[in-house]
């Protein structure tokens, strides 16, 4: 009898997992079969570019299916629980899916209904998210018609997908009213839950340093509690106020919800319980977690599935073969974060090591901290290498999963 | 590290007021610490929230975030800033005795 795989959501991590599953096993020796509620395939990190005209939310979406190898079955439906006693998927509306694998790689959602007031009036008038596609192209539209005023990008708490987003987000829009000639009528304000810009000191003290130079305000250690369109204004949890007349709101973010109906699966906000050497679920050993479903403290990026995948893959053939799982992941990410004016930062890290200067992968590489044209030509070149060599699963030679610490200025 | 102490008894806090052993903390010093955060009076509240984030933090290594308190401990988050004005999240830690709540990369 052929192993019976079944992957939860066909985005970065289940595609990037079912390919590299595929490679590894013969037909008659395993089955695939990956579930997604939907077909379209979205290439999230370009939504950044969404708001500024420099890309559009067509652009960046490709057919689901068309991403995955010969020999992998797939399911447009919506997971309604897992059964993990019974070792079966029930989906809203279709078959009953039993598994000998399942690999639950369903994403981190956005909530923006548990924020008081986000959702009602101005929610995509002067209150916007440029996390999801409609969102990011409503923005384009506002940020198109905006002749000045205030502009907040508040992140309402942790955790949320590419936590430097809401940071490239805030240069980016200092870049563009620059080039629209009306940088002076524009106020930019960043406000923050966390004690500093960003969560990792070295890099806080650079993001800090180069949110001064453009200008942008930074405000901290602010719980949002409320959004108040109408009055245009933030209200913190301990009533402090930041008026705006415009909001860019990354609103919170939960895990999937079928994982709060299958018992024991998840945490409190929705996120599969996982190791995070082994992303094996502490669920159950036949159960493992990759990508933003995964509660590991990790960063939830795309780069982190990636590194993930060659990990995951590798305990998935060790459980089915009845061997000890070895492989350990190292919490390895990398992030180019786009500064503007055609430049960007890298910075590269694991669960030990916070981000420092130096050079990726080696002493030659991309400089890490420090803005530079060619990290701005790596954050482009990512979507190429995404839909063509991190989906696919194709390693890329000299490119380790663990992180390298050949060119970087450790103490 | 500073040792200072604390209802009779010697405990090691780091430099934020966070403590370096969890089981040095007793129920005692609960009054003191609330005092030193200008929490004059406790309720059963207070000790609902700072019972349960003993809990998390014995079962999963980190104390919960604010977010996580409002949806777990019975307590809503508007109340827990009422409760605990200067901050939920780190303030209620330091009342438990817990390091501070790893909060998110
Ligand atoms: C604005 C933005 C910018 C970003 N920038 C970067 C960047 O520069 N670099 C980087 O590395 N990462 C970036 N990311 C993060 C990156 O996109 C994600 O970390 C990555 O896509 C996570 O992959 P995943 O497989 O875990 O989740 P996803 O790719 O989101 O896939 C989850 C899938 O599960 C499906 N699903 C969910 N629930 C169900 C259900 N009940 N039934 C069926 N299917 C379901 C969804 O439809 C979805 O297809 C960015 C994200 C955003 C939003």
């Amino acid at each position: 009898m052929p192993h019976n795989i079944v992957i939860l959501g066909g985005g970065t991590g289940g595609t990037l997992t079912a390919n590299r599953l595929r490679k590894h096993y013969k037909s008659a020796e395993a089955t695939i079969t990956v579930v997604d509620r939907d077909r379209e395939h979205v290439y999230q990190p370009g939504l950044l570019f969404v708001p500024f005209g420099l890309t559009r939310a067509e652009d960046l979406i490709r057919p689901r299916e068309r991403q995955l190898r010969k020999g992998i079955e797939f399911f447009e439906n919506d997971v309604d629980h897992v059964d993990i006693e019974g070792k079966k998927v029930f989906l809203q509306d279709g078959p009953t899916l039993p598994y000998d694998v399942l690999i639950v790689a369903t994403g981190a959602r956005i909530v923006p209904e548990e924020t008081e007031g986000l959702t009602d009036d101005g929610w995509n008038e002067t209150m916007f998210t440029f996390y999801d596609a409609p969102g990011a192209t409503a923005l384009a539209k506002a940020y198109e018609d905006f002749d000045g005023g205030r502009i907040v990008v508040n992140v309402v708490d942790m955790p949320i997908k590419c936590p430097v987003a809401p940071l490239e987000f805030c240069f980016l829009t200092d870049w563009y009213f620059h080039e629209r000639g009306i940088r002076d009528k524009v106020e930019i304000t960043y406000v923050t839950p966390l004690d500093a810009a960003f969560t990792k000191p070295r890099a806080a003290k650079a993001l800090a340093g180069l949110l001064e130079e453009k200008g942008v305000e930074l405000v901290t250690e602010f719980n949002t509690g409320e959004v108040d369109g109408p009055g245009g204004r933030l209200v913190s949890f301990d009533e402090r106020e930041v008026s705006f007349d415009l909001a860019v709101v990354i609103p919170v973010h939960s895990g999937a919800e079928f994982v709060a109906k299958s018992a024991g699966l998840g945490d409190s906000l929705d996120f599969v319980d996982t190791d995070k050497s082994t992303l094996q679920s502490k669920a159950a050993p036949e159960v493992f977690a990759i990508g933003d479903a995964a509660n590991l403290p990790a960063s939830k990026a795309g780069s982190v599935s990636h590194f993930e995948g060659e990990v995951l893959v590798e305990n998935v053939v060790r459980f089915l073969a009845g061997e000890q799982l070895d492989a350990t992941f190292d919490g390895h990410a990398n992030c180019f974060i786009e500064t503007g004016f055609d430049k960007a930062l890298l910075i590269d890290f694991n669960y030990e090591q916070e981000p420092v200067e130096g050079h990726y992968p080696t002493k030659v590489g991309l400089p890490l901290l420090k803005e530079s044209r060619l990290n701005h030509l790596g954050k482009l070149m990512f979507q190429w290498f995404y839909w063509h060599s991190l989906l696919p699963g194709r390693d890329i030679p000299g490119i380790k999963p663990d992180m390298p610490v050949g060119g970087k200025h450790l103490d | 590290m500073p040792t200072i102490t604390i209802a009779e008894a010697d405990v090691e806090l780091n430099d934020d007021g966070f403590f370096e052993v969890p089981e040095q903390w007793t129920e005692e010093m609960v009054p003191a610490l609330a005092l030193t955060e200008g929490i004059q009076e406790l309720t059963e509240d207070h000790w609902t929230v700072i019972r349960f984030m003993r809990k998390e933090y014995f079962e999963k290594g980190t104390g919960p975030t604010v977010r996580v308190l409002g949806k777990t401990s019975g307590v809503t988050v508007k109340e827990l800033y009422k409760l605990f004005p200067k901050g939920p999240g780190k303030v209620a830690a330091r009342m438990a005795g817990i390091p501070k709540p790893r909060g998110c990369i």
